[in-house]
């Protein structure tokens, strides 16, 4: 309860946390206001925004809808956000736990893997597995978590070294608990906060590599994603430029809500590191 | 000397994780479907079955996985990258025309984010807490969360669309056929766009840090006592915060790098220009996967590289570091 008062108290957090609630509103009332196939024809092309009272945010180049492209895309940033974001955590957690517990040669190895991600240009890998694997919904969300871990996995690992010559880890040991159990039951819950904080970044950097592979024509083209809406738009970017400026600031306002969530969230856990 | 020795240390930790890196690519590419002979093959128009078992033995594919491995591995520690089916030529060749392009393209992105993240940093941690704090801690935000490739076709709408100050894309303008001088203003000419979209995240990302180590710096006793002993506020600010205050910035500049290569794919296609993402792109869209490794490996080496040097300069900034050891 403390920590949603301190939530509150912090303005930007809450102009974030309405934007991204928007968001999810209007990714749940998609399928209701816009029941037909976003991908489907819906009028004349390249009508103007405000012209046409059934499509106020106009149509592209093909005739779709754009407001039902914007709807419907609000369902795809933040589905693949989301389990991207979720593949990822886990497997920073995994390797991060493991490494920071163990030490020695299995941190040593761990670690020059993550050195290794680190190393190589993310949106190159994602490039490589996407030409390798294909480029559908599903590989595309598998391969955005398999890049965005590293991050994860070394403030794991961190605090996963502070926290394992504690004494409760230590009379955890002497009763005869298996490794396993005190990593997952004992050091994770404390370990977690950071992390869950840090999982914002990585949702939002898993949404904008998710639309600028859109955008490239590199990902999913029967879904109705924003960066696929850009990407088309630039073929009458001279005169229609609407059709590209629309999704993007969908795109901005959802990568900047989840930015100023997980601010919000960091300053409210640790009050004392409030900027002056 | 002592300084290079400690960076070759560093530079030694990062071979295991480039041998592991090359490991996985290699065995992710057994999942592709299709090796080199069936594209030759393809391009062929078809062959018989002994012809095709000819060929792979002349191409090595018939070896087991591990021995191809070796191989491999083996022909990159002499900088072989393979040959590109699509452009007829050494994948090393392709490589080495695209690289400038690039470079020149982050370079400018890399100063001009830094300049004027670190200018805006400073500002915004001198009014910690006041409107102009505010504003820029906003726009870092902003520019964080948008699209670059967006900010790019905005950026071409606006610049070179309605107002016609700047080209819309490419390289150099290649029909006027300039020479020396010009040849250069004309690259710069087309590069700024792409340039300041390529920068505007990672400016945010330097001013959040540069603001944030600002007021830490700023908080510690030598400062008071560099204020005490009656130093303007311009030498306190420059010789004693900021030199202290970039240390964190250097780091996260070097780590950045790799992230920016990425980030220039789709800039490169945004602009039309010839460069080593742009290749990487057409190497997807192509399917010259033989290529796009030769990227990787190259643009891997180029991070390596990169933070070869920040861990030397962050030496020469900082002497403790070499201190540390002995303490």
């Amino acid at each position: 309860m403390k920590l949603l008062q301190r939530y509150l108290r912090n303005p930007a957090a809450c102009f974030g946390l309405l934007v991204l609630l928007a968001v999810i509103a209007m990714a749940a009332s998609a399928p209701l206001l816009f029941p037909a196939d976003p991908l489907s024809l819906a009028g004349r092309p390249l009508q103007w925004p405000l012209k046409d009272p059934r499509f106020w945010l106009g149509t592209d180049q093909t005739g779709r809808d754009i407001a039902a492209q914007i709807f419907h895309g609000a369902r795809v940033s933040l589905l693949i956000g989301f389990v991207a974001t979720l593949i990822a955590v886990c497997i920073g957690i995994l390797i991060g736990a493991f490494a920071g517990y163990y030490g020695g040669w299995a941190d040593n190895l761990l670690m020059r893997l993550t050195e290794g991600f680190q190393t190589l240009p993310s949106f190159l890998l994602l490039l490589v597995l996407v030409s390798v694997f294909g480029s559908g919904i599903a590989t595309v969300t598998l391969a955005i978590g398999a890049v965005s871990w590293p991050a994860t996995a070394r403030l794991t690992r961190a605090e996963f070294l502070t926290l394992r010559n504690r004494d409760f880890v230590h009379s955890c040991r002497s009763l005869g608990m298996r490794d396993l159990q005190i990593i997952f039951r004992e050091i994770l819950p404390n370990a977690l906060p950071p992390v869950v904080v840090y999982a914002s970044v990585v949702m939002a950097l898993a949404i904008l590599l998710e639309s600028a592979l859109a955008f490239l024509n590199l990902s999913d083209p029967n879904v109705a994603s924003w960066g696929n809406l850009i990407g088309g738009g630039r073929g009458v970017l001279r005169s229609q430029w609407y059709v590209s400026a629309i999704p993007g600031i969908a795109i901005l306002l959802t990568v900047l809500a989840v930015s100023l969530v997980g601010q919000g969230l960091n300053d409210a856990l640790n009050p004392r590191l409030k900027r002056p | 000397m002592r300084v290079l020795l400690l960076a070759l240390r560093r530079l030694a930790t990062s071979l295991p994780s480039l041998l592991l890196i090359l490991c996985g690519l290699f065995l992710l590419l057994q999942f592709a479907p299709g090796d080199t002979v069936d594209a030759l093959v393809a391009e062929m128009g078809g062959a018989d079955a002994a012809v095709i078992g000819q060929l792979r033995q002349f191409y090595g594919l018939d070896a087991s996985t591990t021995v191809q491995l070796g191989r491999y591995l083996w022909r990159l520690v002499h900088l072989d990258l393979g040959y590109s089916a699509i452009y007829g030529k050494p994948v090393a060749a392709v490589i080495l025309e695209r690289l400038p392009v690039t470079l020149v393209l982050m370079g400018c992105a890399q100063v001009l984010a830094a300049v004027c993240g670190v200018a805006l940093g400073v500002a915004a941690a001198r009014r910690a807490g006041r409107w102009p704090d505010t504003l820029v801690s906003m726009l870092g935000l902003v520019f964080y969360a948008t699209p670059s490739f967006w900010f790019g076709l905005m950026g071409i709408v606006v610049f070179a669309i309605h107002l016609g100050w700047l080209p819309p894309g490419g390289y150099l303008d290649v029909a006027a056929g300039y020479k020396g001088l010009e040849r250069i203003a004309d690259i710069a000419w087309h590069l700024v766009l792409p340039a300041v979209t390529l920068a505007l995240i990672y400016l945010a990302i330097y001013l959040r840090i540069m603001r944030a180590s600002m007021l830490e710096v700023l908080s510690l006793d030598f400062v008071r006592s560099a204020r005490a002993k009656g130093l303007a506020e311009y030498a306190v600010l420059v010789r004693h915060v900021l030199r202290n205050a970039l240390l964190p910035l250097l780091t996260l500049a070097g780590l950045q790098f790799g992230t920016m290569l990425g980030g220039s794919v789709v800039i490169e296609s945004v602009f039309a220009l010839p460069g080593l993402g742009r290749l990487a792109y057409d190497s997807v869209v192509q399917r010259d996967l033989n290529t796009l490794l030769g990227i990787v490996f190259i643009s891997a080496l180029l991070v390596i590289a990169i933070n070869f040097m920040v861990d030397m300069l962050y030496a020469l900034l900082d002497p403790r570091i070499l201190h540390e050891r002995k303490a």
